[in-house]
């Protein structure tokens, strides 16, 4: 791989980050898995001047959960963590089913789920888990910490909303109001390929009904998108065959896909509503 | 697989061949030592001292006219030896070359570029990042022109004339070739009860091997000397070529390929990189390093298939077929550059069928130029054997299918049987031995096949769409015979040279060139057979031109059949000079003498006798009077006729109905190979061709899209399949020996990749025998059969892709 020239810094604090950011701005572009960056800075696609490597922050590798229950995911917390996690496994099904289906071994056992998110390929996994599950991203800049919700944090392809000085921190997810399922369902021809579509399926039960829905949508738009209305027709009520199959009518139309050698947009809707009907009525949501 | 040891008198000295590495000793490869060590020496290994790098811009669009072309700013860049343009290039008459099928080709671009990816520039620097940043630096200015990708679009009336560089090209057609017997024909399909017809594309694949092309020219200013290591094939075509190319005296170019990091066909052409190196090195007075990128690799050397099918079937309504009648369309791309036999434009198509009994046949076929990367023949496909096994196994397929009779027992009714051979095919090739129905027998007993049946219909009454596919096929490998078979004139003979030293150790060198079939292991074993000699103490080496005795190299699975037969040869040559010895040592007339593996002995006295060992020290130390000393010799080999393997692949999938992804349940393979050197090695070979048929019918593509962007230039977009995808295999086997072979053996290399992709297919389309369609085109994406459910129509994978 013969990228552009490039300088490179390894800061051991966040002070030191921040500094870092401070002078660089847009110049400087910030390293964790490196796999999305590195392939790109190897065609050329980015040329940037810095790369700041944080591998060398201490204490950013975690996944954690409040005495409340809400979950944080640092920047340097690798895929292959999570998809390991006990904790995942025993109180987040959304998560632990999306885990291993992020890329391949090799990309999971270096790529971050933080850094992923950053990344806004709309055919990313972990934000369609984010925005289903209504998360956060919390932001570090020199004027301190701000969060940034799932459906604001990605503007559009490869554009997020941090500022040039700004690091994402942390991924949060709240606690739940309710029992959790959910799953993740995702179509690729290959292991590694890219989603033709995928599909993030979060619920939240109490007593019988579901109080509180999301679905997110992986592959099928200029972003990862949040099926609301989808997500809103479950809830309130038992799960019922009536109500998913409404789900899935909604989120295919939510889907903006385009066609390519993948499939017509046609196909990737209706593999969108298969997966909700799949993920919802079939017993495929695990829960927790 | 069991050996049986030969039964010899209880007197026998003989050595056990399979103790000794021989003939059926699934040794370990020897190779694989330095390969899993990471000490393989592979061209990007080669450093020489001064060595330089170099990189070649490449053009991004499709089609266009060059409108200049400024170099200053990179020249400007310190570290920047040399940037070379086609006009420079055309100063010194090179700016075309002349390819292996008689065309040209743009070494660098000048007047026009033709395909995404051609070469424009090239740029020699102290590093590679240098190189590259000199690329960046040039300013190419393009005038777009309209691109084709697709043979209709290139033969349209009006189509732009896309080798306009040629005298008297006048339109888009690359060749017409055709074989067979036209009225015959005719006649047989105006008697047919049914004639059955398909429609098919053979996506555009890509070798992909896990090393790219590349080389390191060194030329030596003082000696005129030029050395070239680089990742080839087939070297002694390389230095036969340079030397007509560059008008270089042979006997000063030597061409090496050190380990090469898989081949497929794609390292047989030259290619314009090997030429800037070359050439570059000639005017810096250094050595000049190439190595190509993934994507440069991927989206500009050579390809496979890219083939369209207009398919017909005469049919009696007892399934008996009458006749075929095939039209081929070929997308060669920008160039005409196949390596492939000079008589055969469409390489070795008209193969399709010489298993069956089809009466007579007819096929015709053209080539068209695209704006597409130029290629055709590459690809573990024997000269486009694979697309003649795929489209004859999906037109049987379909044929069986309108006269409603059971696709084995269609093939039972039409497969030569064994007493037919020698059996002359309608299309002139010379098929001498088969057990086809005993193959076909042992597939089906190891599938189940009747019981399979019964679960297909069990579960589709759930809903469940289980599918069984059949492909059965013999193809010729090993070209082959002089009359008949050469490259730029060079017959496809095969060569090899032995030395026994004194120890009675040995070098066994060839013409071929091993790339992963595992040659240092297996020619040893053969020498092992046929002089006793064990095969650890036989060294093999390769891909020197300057040691190596002349070749046609390694690419059609002809390594075994012709320089294979070449160390057989040789071998013996050995051993009748050794009896001489033998019968000297002994004190014998040599008529006295008799061989039992590894040593002679004198007739009725078999505790009198001396070792191939013992020889080989008389040889130098102790010959007879008059003879010669040393124990060494060559042979080049010229084959009688090619081999013919036959196979059996059976597949069983099922689809799901809702989002097209089919699932492989059972993969059974039944190949008959004749004998096996290394049954190991060859089980290797057929699961790896197995592995690249499922790979072919499931992802792996390239196509292009309406503005001649290529789709597929990385391994992100171009997949193949991982440990993950990948079906187990079951592995049957049949011997027919090879009847004109020395050791009995034929090519196997690419039998299952020729063979298995239509037992796939054929298999999901079995899976969906409901909706009536009869062609989904590969890869069988899931959209394509989700489309194929939804709509019941055929589905083509023809380019443009459609975006949007």
């Amino acid at each position: 791989m013969y990228p552009s020239k490039f300088g490179y810094e390894a800061p051991r604090s966040l002070d030191e980050l921040s500094s870092l950011l401070n002078r660089y701005g847009d110049d400087a572009k910030i390293l964790a898995g490196g796999q999305s960056l590195v392939p790109m800075m190897k065609l050329r696609f980015a040329a940037p001047e810095v790369l700041v490597d944080i591998n060398g922050i201490p204490g950013l590798d975690y996944h954690r959960e409040d005495p409340d229950g809400t979950l944080r995911v640092g920047a340097l917390c690798r895929h292959v963590t999570l998809e390991r996690s006990a904790l995942l496994a025993a109180k987040h099904p959304l998560m632990a089913a999306a885990a291993p289906l992020i890329a391949d071994p090799m990309v999971r056992s270096r790529g971050t789920m933080v850094g992923s998110i950053c990344h806004s390929d709309p055919q990313g996994d972990w934000a369609s888990v984010l925005l289903a599950l209504g998360g956060h991203m919390v932001a570090l800049g020199p004027r301190g910490r701000r969060t940034i919700a799932a459906g604001h944090f990605s503007l559009g392809p490869f554009q997020n909303a941090l500022q040039p000085d700004e690091i994402a921190l942390e991924a949060v997810i709240p606690a739940p109001t309710g029992q959790r399922s959910g799953t993740y369902l995702k179509l690729e021809r290959r292991v590694g390929d890219f989603a033709t579509a995928g599909v993030a399926m979060a619920l939240e039960t109490s007593d019988g009904r579901v109080v509180r829905a999301g679905i997110a949508l992986t592959g099928v738009g200029p972003s990862n998108i949040a099926a609301t209305e989808a997500a809103q027709a479950l809830v309130g009520k038992p799960l019922s065959e009536e109500s998913i199959e409404q789900a899935a009518q909604l989120a295919a139309a939510a889907a903006q896909p385009r066609g390519d050698h993948r499939g017509s947009a046609a196909f990737k809707r209706h593999v969108v509503a298969t997966f909700i009907r799949r993920g919802l009525a079939r017993g495929e949501a695990v829960a927790a | 697989m069991t050996q049986t040891a030969p039964v010899t008198p209880s007197s026998s000295q003989a050595l056990d061949e399979i103790k000794i590495g021989g003939l059926g000793s699934s040794r370990l490869r020897v190779e694989d030592s330095r390969f899993i060590r990471g000490r393989g020496n592979y061209t990007d290994d080669v450093k020489l001292p001064g060595m330089l790098y170099m990189e070649i811009l490449r053009s991004p669009l499709a089609h266009a006219r060059i409108i200049s072309i400024d170099t200053s700013r990179a020249w400007a860049i310190p570290g920047v030896r040399l940037v070379l343009t086609g006009e420079m290039m055309a100063q010194r008459n090179l700016a075309w070359m002349p390819t292996l099928s008689y065309d040209t080709q743009a070494v660098l671009a000048t007047d026009k570029v033709r395909f995404q990816g051609q070469e424009v520039c090239v740029v020699v620097a102290d590093d590679p990042y240098i190189a590259k940043d000199g690329c960046e630096a040039i300013d190419v200015e393009y005038e777009p022109l309209p691109p084709i990708v697709n043979p209709e679009q290139s033969a349209a009336p009006g189509a732009p004339v896309i080798r306009d560089d040629k005298q008297g090209q006048v339109d888009n057609t690359c060749y017409r070739w055709e074989v067979g017997d036209r009225e015959a024909t005719e006649r047989a399909f105006a008697e047919a009860d049914v004639v059955s017809k398909l429609k098919l594309h053979y996506p555009r694949s890509h070798p992909s091997p896990i090393e790219c092309c590349g080389s390191v020219a060194d030329f030596d200013p003082a000696t005129k000397k030029l050395t070239v290591y680089m990742t080839s094939q087939a070297p002694h075509i390389v230095r036969s070529a340079v030397a007509l190319i560059a008008e270089l005296p042979e006997h000063m170019i030597r061409i090496v390929s050190p380990d090469v990091g898989g081949g497929f066909g794609n390292k047989v052409p030259v290619y314009p990189g090997y030429v800037h190196s070359i050439l570059a090195s000639i005017l810096l007075g250094k050595p000049v390093k190439w190595t190509e990128d993934k994507t440069g690799n991927l989206i500009s050397t050579g390809f496979g298939r890219d083939m369209y099918l207009d398919g017909e079937m005469a049919l009696r309504s007892d399934g008996k077929i009458l006749a075929v009648r095939m039209h081929a369309d070929t997308d060669q791309g920008a160039f005409f550059a196949d390596a492939q036999p000079s008589k055969f434009k469409i390489g070795l198509m008209h193969s399709t069928f010489a298993c069956y009994n089809i009466g007579t046949g007819y096929i015709t076929a053209q080539g068209h130029y695209t704006n597409k990367a130029p290629g055709g023949v590459a690809y573990r496909c024997s000269f486009r054997v694979t697309e003649a096994m795929f489209f004859q196994e999906r037109m049987v397929q379909a044929a069986a299918d309108d006269l409603g009779i059971d696709q084995a027992e269609f093939r039972r009714v039409n497969l030569l049987p064994d007493d037919a051979f020698p059996a002359r095919t309608p299309f002139g090739f010379l098929v001498d031995s088969g057990q086809y129905d005993k193959c076909l027998q042992i597939g089906l007993d190891a599938i189940g096949y009747e019981e399979f049946r019964r679960e297909q219909a069990a579960a589709r009454a759930k809903g469940r769409l289980l599918g069984i596919g059949i492909s059965t096929m013999t193809e010729p490998l090993g070209a082959g015979n002089s009359r008949e078979y050469d490259i730029l004139g060079i017959k496809m003979f095969d060569s090899a040279e032995l030395r026994v030293h004194l120890t009675g150790k040995a070098i066994l060198r060839t013409g071929a060139k091993t790339q992963g079939q595992g040659h240092e292991t297996t020619w040893a074993q053969i020498v092992s057979h046929e002089l006793g000699i064990p095969a650890a103490d036989v060294v093999v080496e390769e891909g020197d031109t300057d040691t190596a005795p002349y070749g046609m190299g390694t690419y059609a699975s002809r390594s075994t059949p012709v320089a294979g037969a070449a160390v057989s040869m040789v071998s013996r040559k050995i051993r009748a000079k050794a009896r001489k010895i033998a019968a000297h040592l002994l004190e014998v007339s040599e008529e006295d003498i008799e061989w039992e593996l590894g040593r002679f002995f004198v007739r009725g006295a078999p505790e009198r006798g001396a070792t191939i060992q013992e020889c080989a020290m008389a040889a130098y130390s102790n010959m007879p009077d008059g003879m010669e000393p040393g124990l060494e010799g060559n042979a080049y080999y010229d084959p009688p006729n090619l081999t013919w393997p036959f196979a059996c692949y059976i597949v069983t999938v099922e689809v799901d109905p809702e989002t097209g992804v089919w699932d492989v349940l059972r993969v059974v393979a039944v190949d008959d190979c004749g004998v096996r050197i290394n049954p190991m090695i060859v089980e290797g070979q057929i699961m790896g061709g197995l592995t690249e048929a499922y790979a072919m019918s499931n992802m792996q593509f390239q196509t292009y899209d309406a503005e001649g962007n290529i789709v597929g230039s990385n391994y992100m977009d171009y997949l193949i399949p991982t440990a993950w995808e990948t079906p187990g295999f079951e592995l049957h086997e049949v011997v027919t020996p090879c009847p004109h072979h020395p050791i009995g053996a034929k090519g196997v290399g690419e039998c299952a990749a020729v063979g298995g992709p239509a037992a796939f297919v054929n298999a999901v389309l079995d899976a969906i025998a409901h909706t009536g369609v009869r062609n989904i085109d590969m890869p069988v994406l899931p959209d394509r059969v989700w489309t194929a459910l939804q709509t019941h129509q055929d589905v083509s994978g023809a380019p443009p892709v459609r975006n949007g």
